[in-house]
């Protein structure tokens, strides 16, 4: 029998199309693309929540189709193709009733209700996109970074030019030019602030508000790729997770490494905190799905999900501290043995006699 | 000896004679419970006295053992079967990735894999064999007899070239495989293997290699036959990938008629290579003889794309202070 999909804490999508619902308590995935909608060609690469209440989730496929699938009822509830420009899907957004898309070749086109429409507005972000992102605060700011492609924060509303266009760090110490390569970005809830991280093993913090455009802060986290980010609630760190497995959580007011977090035997590829709950869940090659423990940093879950996984969600409006209910059978049956042993005496259990180990010859 | 009479002394007569006055001594000597064996200062008393202990433990565990061995007889048949004793393969802790063959989504994954191609009959293989710069002499020759083993494999010498500009060479050439063997103080320790197109490059460490004239009792020169192939217990879906992988280096159709064949044994993480050619007797007993260069392996690391040691995503790495831990876990 499938979990139902309203107990799903975290919904991940796979390298294979498969789109998982995972319930923590039971350590239990349902696969919600049967055996024959499994297809490499339909792999998903950008998985968003479709509204605020979180009932709704979109998923973004390597063919460049968008899925909305039903929490409340299971099942895909609608597709619509998106095509123009090259590439998968780097980033998936909603504004208002409409769907803003992101690829790889750079452009990102906002989408009406009706598929066979044209796009209601369209820009071009440069090529070697990587990642595109929207503001959660202001919906129709979005933040787009790539190879050789800085960081860059567009209002939709007025696609000609970029609001916040980055420029690159000053050369290093052998006055050779830094490459860019921005992998992922983040905005800050409490003010403008972008963080990124980037293919180099850099964490970047952009101030749009102040006049400077080179970054405020440039910390080096290792030497592999940094290919996910996270923010943490409070504003003051972030997670970032390399292409070797290095999990780490860096403070960004002075962009050391906090602490790091374990366990990892691939590249991770989507991590997410919790904005209550001090957890952080995380997906990779390595088909784990895992859930740590900011404050600690100890690994609370592990589940197999036996295909390459590429994006996480969390379903925050859940409860999560809710122990689940026993099925009510069990409950009618005990009711004839308690009478059973409430009819028996209580014998004093006798404390066992402390074993002494006698050493010697 | 002067020294083990004293120690006689005390065993025997209860209190050293000169500790003053004391009950008579007893024919048996009573220690406080609490005595053990390392309270005596002396060393050599004390080594004497640890192997009387010795001494008693063992016939203890003899007598225990012909007690145990009279009852099995004695009961005959209905005696309860022989304990299997533990060993590290089967105290190994069960891993949750390892493949079951019904379930479909991980038959639908390895399917649809990089090397789908090559298990669908679409491509042939193709192998490169070269080494890091300047190889000494044994890597040379284990090289070439590395591509006596491996039909349709052919080796060129690196002459300080790049492997990420190798690469797309190799692809427009239609290669389907790059070995590199990394050497270090001339002899042969690593080995990276590089699915083409875009395939997963496993890094692994290379030990205990034996070139053919090193091994003993061996046949002569293998034939150009294309080999059989066994690969041995690769379990888990991270074996799988590896077991696959070893498999897309030898064409499809082995000759029967050469009678050779290619073995990847996996144990305890270590795969072993050995290439032998076998006659069968009777219906049931075979002979095999040793042919060709033996080694061991150990994976590093699995990553996804081809060479990119710097930009690559790894599907797995080795990180022993994490996965080392336990000596009964093992993850191919």
């Amino acid at each position: 029998m499938a979990a139902p999909t309203r107990l799903c804490h975290v919904w991940v999508g796979a390298e294979t199309g498969a789109l998982k619902g995972v319930n923590l308590q039971r350590k239990e995935a349902t696969n919600h693309v049967g055996g024959s909608g499994l297809s490499r060609g339909r792999g998903v690469s950008a998985l968003t929540w479709g509204d605020p209440a979180q009932t709704e989730l979109l998923v973004g496929s390597l063919d460049r189709s968008v899925s909305v699938f039903s929490t409340e009822k299971g099942k895909f509830t609608g597709e619509r193709l998106c095509p123009g420009g090259d590439g998968a899907f780097c980033g998936l957004g909603v504004l208002g009733s409409s769907i803003v898309t992101a690829v790889e070749s750079g452009l990102v086109r906002v989408w009406g209700e009706h598929e066979a429409e044209e796009p209601l507005q369209e820009l071009t972000a440069g090529p070697g996109l990587c990642r595109m992102r929207q503001d959660p605060t202001r919906p129709h700011l979005v933040g787009t970074g790539g190879k050789e492609n800085g960081l860059k924060v567009w209002d939709l509303q007025r696609p000609q030019e970029p609001l916040f266009r980055a420029k690159n760090v000053r050369n290093d110490w052998l006055d050779l030019r830094v490459p860019v390569w921005e992998r992922d970005l983040q905005f800050l809830p409490g003010s403008q602030r972008v963080v990124t991280c980037t293919g180099h093993g850099q964490v970047r913090l952009y101030d749009p508000s102040t006049p400077q455009r080179r970054p405020v802060l440039d910390a080096a986290v290792g030497e592999a790729p940094l290919t996910a980010l996270a923010l943490i609630p409070g504003d003051t760190s972030v997670v970032v997770g390399s292409a070797r497995g290095d999990v780490a959580v860096i403070d960004l007011r002075k962009g050391r490494v906090l602490r790091a977090l374990k366990g990892f035997a691939g590249g991770v590829r989507g991590l997410q905190c919790h904005p209550r709950l001090p957890l952080v869940a995380s997906v990779g090659l390595d088909r784990f799905l895992r859930v740590h423990q900011l404050r600690d940093g100890r690994l609370r879950d592990k589940v197999y999900l036996k295909s390459r996984l590429t994006c996480v969600l969390l379903s925050t409006h859940l409860d999560w501290e809710a122990q689940e209910e026993p099925p009510p059978q069990k409950e009618v049956k005990d009711e004839e043995g308690d009478e059973l042993w409430d009819a028996l005496e209580s014998v004093p259990t006798p404390r066992k006699a402390k074993k002494r180990k006698i050493s010697g010859v | 000896m002067k020294t083990s009479s004293g120690i006689e002394n005390l065993i025997s007569y209860g209190p050293v004679p000169g500790d003053g006055a004391g009950p008579p001594a007893p024919e048996r000597v009573l220690f406080p419970p609490t005595f053990s064996v390392s309270e005596i200062k002396n060393k050599q008393r004390r080594h004497f006295m640890f192997l009387r202990w010795k001494q008693q433990q063992r016939k203890e565990k003899l007598a225990l053992k012909k007690k145990r061995r009279k009852e099995r007889e004695a009961l005959g048949d209905k005696a309860p079967p022989k304990a299997v004793p533990k060993t590290i393969e089967n105290q190994r802790v069960y891993d949750e990735t390892t493949v079951d063959p019904n379930d479909e989504e991980v038959a639908f994954d390895e399917a649809t894999d990089e090397f789908a191609p090559y298990f669908n009959r679409q491509t042939v293989p193709k192998i490169l064999i070269t080494t890091s710069d300047r190889p000494r002499g044994r890597t040379v020759r284990f090289c070439e007899q590395l591509a006596t083993v491996i039909p349709n494999s052919h080796v060129y010498y690196r002459r300080g070239l790049a492997l990420k500009r190798i690469i797309p060479q190799c692809i427009a050439r239609d290669f389907t495989d790059l070995i590199v063997i990394n050497e270090d103080r001339k002899i042969p320790n690593g080995l990276v293997l590089s699915h083409l197109p875009d395939g997963p490059t496993a890094h692994f460490r290379m030990s205990s290699v034996r070139l053919r004239k090193e091994i003993k009792r061996k046949g002569k020169e293998p034939t150009e036959h294309v080999p059989e192939v066994i690969l041995n217990n690769f379990t888990t879906r991270l074996g799988h990938s590896i077991g696959r992988m070893f498999a897309a280096l030898f064409p499809h159709n082995p000759q029967f008629i050469g009678r050779q064949v290619a073995t990847f044994h996996n144990q305890r993480d270590y795969i072993f290579f050995r290439f032998h050619r076998y006659i069968f007797k009777s219906e049931k007993k075979v002979g095999i003889q040793e042919l060709g260069p033996r080694f061991t392996l150990k994976l590093r690391s699995l990553q996804k794309g081809t060479f990119d040691s710097k930009f690559g995503e790894y599907e797995w790495i080795h990180k022993r202070r994490e996965m080392d831990r336990s000596r009964r876990k093992f993850h191919l």
